[in-house]
C-alpha cells in the first residue's frame, strides 16, 4: 500500500478511517467559519436544521470583512443578525475593523494538521500551515457548525515542486499567477495542490499568498508541509505550541507532478476577465490605470506593504491614479503604522482603508466606473468582480502594483527598484 | 427522475460573479429579489424570461469563483430544473447538490439555444427533442444522488438524523 499525501493523512485522522484519494468520508472539523456575505444564510440553514446551538462555539466564527464598515442598511441588519446568533450560541464574532477572515485565521487559529472549513472560497489560504482548509457554501458550513462534522471526497493530489530562488522584484504572487496561467483556471479542479522542493524560498506570508490562490486553479486546497518556517511564524503570533510536523510519506501517490524554477519566474499579471489569462508585466506597459489596489487576503500582509512602501517612499503616484491600500488585519495596520509604511503611502498620494476586503468584492470602497482599469493585488478579476461589469481588472504582485502606481501604466517593478 | 424544459445557452467560464453579481451583495438576505438578477452579467434576457422547468446549458468550468451558495440557490429559485455543463467548478457543484439543484457534467455542444430537452437523472441521458440528438453521462454517485433526492443536505440530515453516505 502506497504512503499518504498530506490530504490523505489529515482525512484519515479526522474521519477515523484509512482515507485514500477518491473516498467519501465524514470528518470532524476543527474550525468552521463564515463571513458577512455567507454567514446570514449559514445561520438560517442552522435554524432550518432545527439546531439552536453550535457544536463547538469557540471554533465557530463569523468574520465581518466584506462589508466593513457596512455601506447599506441591509448589510448592517445582516451584521446584527449574526451578532444576535453568536450571543445566543456562544459563537465568536470578529468585528468590523479586525480584518479579513483568512488573515485572522492565520494569525489566531490555523495550525498544521487541522481540518478547516469556511464559507469563503479563499479558505484554502490556511493550507500554508499544512492544514487542510477548503471553501464551501453556507449550507455545508452550517452543518459543520451545528454538528461539528461534514462530508468530504478525499482529493487526489498534484505535487508542485519548487526549485531555486526568486529574482529581485519577483515574489510568490508571480509564481502562483504563473502557475494558474500554466495549468488553467480549472487545471486542478477537485484536486489538492501539494507544494514541495526548496521550501526555504518561501516565508509564511509568501506561502499564504500561494495557498490563497489555489482555488483560482480550481483546487480544493493548496498545502505546504510544516517546517521551521511554520514553527517560527506560529511563535511570532504567540502560538508556538500549536506546531506539529505534517508532511507527506515519501512514497505518497500523486496524480501529476509540476515543476517550477523560481529563478525563471518574472513579474506576472492576469488580464481581464480571467485569472489564467496571464502575461508578463513588461509586455503590458501600454495599459493605463485609473486605480491601483494594494492589500486584501491575497497580499495585504506586512511583507507586501513593506515592498510596496519601499517603492513608493518619497515619490508621488502618477496623476489620475487612485492608490488604495488595504491592510489585511488590525495588527498589520498597527505594525505598518509603527514602521512608517502608512505614512509612505499617504505621502505618495495614496489612501488607507480599514482592514478588511476593501474594494475586491465590489461591495464598497472603490467600485470601478464604466471603462475604468484597475491593477490590484487581489486574487480574482472576473467581469463585475469590483462592482461594475464594465470595469477592467488586472492582477499583480504588490511590487508591480506599487511600481505601476508611480507610472500610471502597468510596469515591471524592476524598472523602478533601486 | 425525468425532466423536460427549454435550453438557455451560456458560454465557458461563467463565474459566480456573472450569476450573483457583487453589486447586489446587499440582497443576499432577500433571495427572491436577488433572483431577479440571476445570471444578469452573462445574459440580460435570462432573468426576465426564464420559465419554470427550463435548463441552463453551458460550457466548461461553470460556477467558478466564490463560495456564495446564493448562486445555485437563485438559479433554483428562478425555476431552473437543472444545469448542464461540460464541467463545473468544485464549490459550485457541491453547493448545488447541497441545495438540491441537479448539476450534470455532460457534452452540451450539440444543444442549441431554445431546444426542448429531456433529462433522465437515473438513466444518465439528455435528449434534445428538437434536433433528435442525445448524450449520455455518468450518473451522480449514489451518495450524491441520495442527498439530491432528499432535497439537499439539510433535508437529508432531517430525514436520516445524520449524514448517511
Amino acid at each position: 500500500m502506497a504512503g499518504k499525501t498530506i490530504s490523505e493523512k489529515i482525512f484519515s485522522e479526522k474521519s477515523g478511517t484509512d482515507a485514500r484519494a477518491g473516498d467519501m468520508v465524514v470528518a470532524r472539523v476543527d474550525l468552521a467559519f463564515a463571513q458577512d456575505g455567507t454567514g446570514p444564510l449559514a445561520v438560517r440553514q442552522i435554524g432550518k436544521l432545527g439546531f439552536e446551538r453550535v457544536a463547538n462555539p469557540s471554533s465557530t466564527v463569523f468574520f465581518f470583512d466584506h462589508a466593513a464598515p457596512s455601506p447599506r442598511q441591509e448589510l448592517s441588519d445582516d451584521h446584527i443578525f449574526m451578532r444576535d446568533f453568536s450571543s445566543k450560541t456562544g459563537a465568536v464574532v470578529s468585528e468590523v475593523g479586525e480584518g479579513v477572515c483568512h488573515q485572522l485565521v492565520a494569525e489566531e487559529r490555523a495550525a498544521p494538521g487541522m481540518l478547516i472549513v469556511g464559507a469563503d472560497s479563499h479558505t484554502c489560504t490556511a493550507g500554508a500551515f499544512g492544514a487542510f482548509a477548503t471553501g464551501m457554501g453556507s449550507t455545508d458550513v452550517a452543518v459543520a457548525m451545528a454538528t461539528g462534522k461534514t462530508w468530504f471526497r478525499v482529493p487526489e493530489s498534484y505535487r508542485v515542486v519548487l526549485r531555486g530562488r526568486f529574482q529581485k522584484g519577483v515574489c510568490s504572487k508571480d509564481l502562483i499567477l504563473h502557475l494558474i496561467g500554466d495549468i488553467g483556471a480549472d487545471g486542478a479542479d477537485y484536486k489538492a495542490l501539494e507544494f514541495s522542493g526548496d521550501m526555504e524560498a518561501l516565508d509564511m506570508e509568501s506561502r499564504l499568498t500561494v495557498s490563497n490562490m489555489a482555488v483560482e486553479a480550481g483546487a480544493k486546497a493548496g498545502l505546504f508541509p510544516s517546517d521551521d518556517i511554520t514553527r517560527k511564524y506560529l511563535e511570532e503570533w504567540g502560538r508556538g505550541n500549536a506546531f506539529r510536523e505534517i508532511k507527506p510519506d515519501p512514497d505518497a501517490e500523486y496524480e501529476r507532478t509540476l515543476e517550477y524554477d523560481l529563478s525563471a519566474i518574472e513579474p506576472t499579471v492576469s488580464k481581464p476577465h480571467r485569472v489564467d489569462n496571464t502575461a508578463l508585466a513588461k509586455d503590458l506597459s501600454d495599459v493605463k490605470l485609473n486605480q491601483v489596489v494594494i492589500g486584501t487576503c491575497t497580499n495585504g500582509r506586512l511583507s507586501d506593504l513593506r515592498v510596496a512602501a519601499e517603492i513608493l517612499r518619497g515619490k508621488k503616484v502618477a496623476p489620475g491614479v487612485r492608490l488604495i491600500v488595504v491592510p489585511a488585519s488590525r495588527r498589520i495596520y498597527l505594525r505598518a503604522m509603527e514602521e512608517g509604511l502608512l505614512r509612505a503611502f499617504v505621502e505618495a498620494g495614496g489612501l488607507i482603508l480599514p482592514p478588511g476586503c476593501g474594494p475586491c468584492v465590489g461591495v464598497h470602497q472603490g467600485v470601478l466606473g464604466s471603462g475604468e482599469v484597475v491593477l490590484s493585488t487581489q486574487n480574482r478579476n472576473f467581469e463585475g468582480r469590483m462592482g461594475n461589469p464594465k470595469g477592467f481588472i488586472y492582477l499583480s504582485s504588490p511590487a508591480t502594483a506599487a511600481a505601476s502606481a508611480l507610472t500610471g501604466r502597468i510596469t515591471d517593478p524592476r524598472e523602478v527598484m533601486r | 427522475m425525468k425532466m423536460r424544459g427549454r435550453a438557455w445557452k451560456f458560454g465557458d467560464s461563467i463565474s459566480t460573479d456573472h450569476i450573483a453579481p457583487g453589486r447586489y451583495f446587499h440582497l443576499r438576505s432577500n433571495l427572491p429579489e436577488l433572483a431577479k438578477h440571476v445570471l444578469e452579467d452573462a445574459r440580460q434576457d435570462f432573468a426576465p424570461n426564464v420559465k419554470p422547468g427550463d435548463f441552463v446549458v453551458a460550457g466548461w468550468n461553470f460556477g467558478l469563483g466564490s463560495s456564495r451558495e446564493h448562486a445555485p440557490t437563485i438559479i433554483k429559485l428562478a425555476g431552473v430544473s437543472a444545469v448542464l455543463a461540460r464541467s463545473f467548478a468544485r464549490i459550485f457543484f457541491r453547493n448545488s447538490i447541497n441545495i438540491g439543484l441537479p448539476v450534470i457534467a455532460v457534452d452540451t455542444s450539440f444543444i442549441n439555444e431554445g431546444d426542448e430537452l429531456e433529462l433522465d437523472l437515473s438513466e444518465g441521458t439528455v435528449k434534445d427533442l428538437t434536433n433528435g440528438k442525445e448524450a449520455r453521462f455518468r450518473p451522480l454517485s449514489p451518495q450524491l444522488l441520495r442527498i439530491l433526492e432528499d432535497g439537499g443536505l439539510i433535508e437529508h440530515i432531517k430525514k436520516h438524523g445524520d449524514i448517511v453516505l
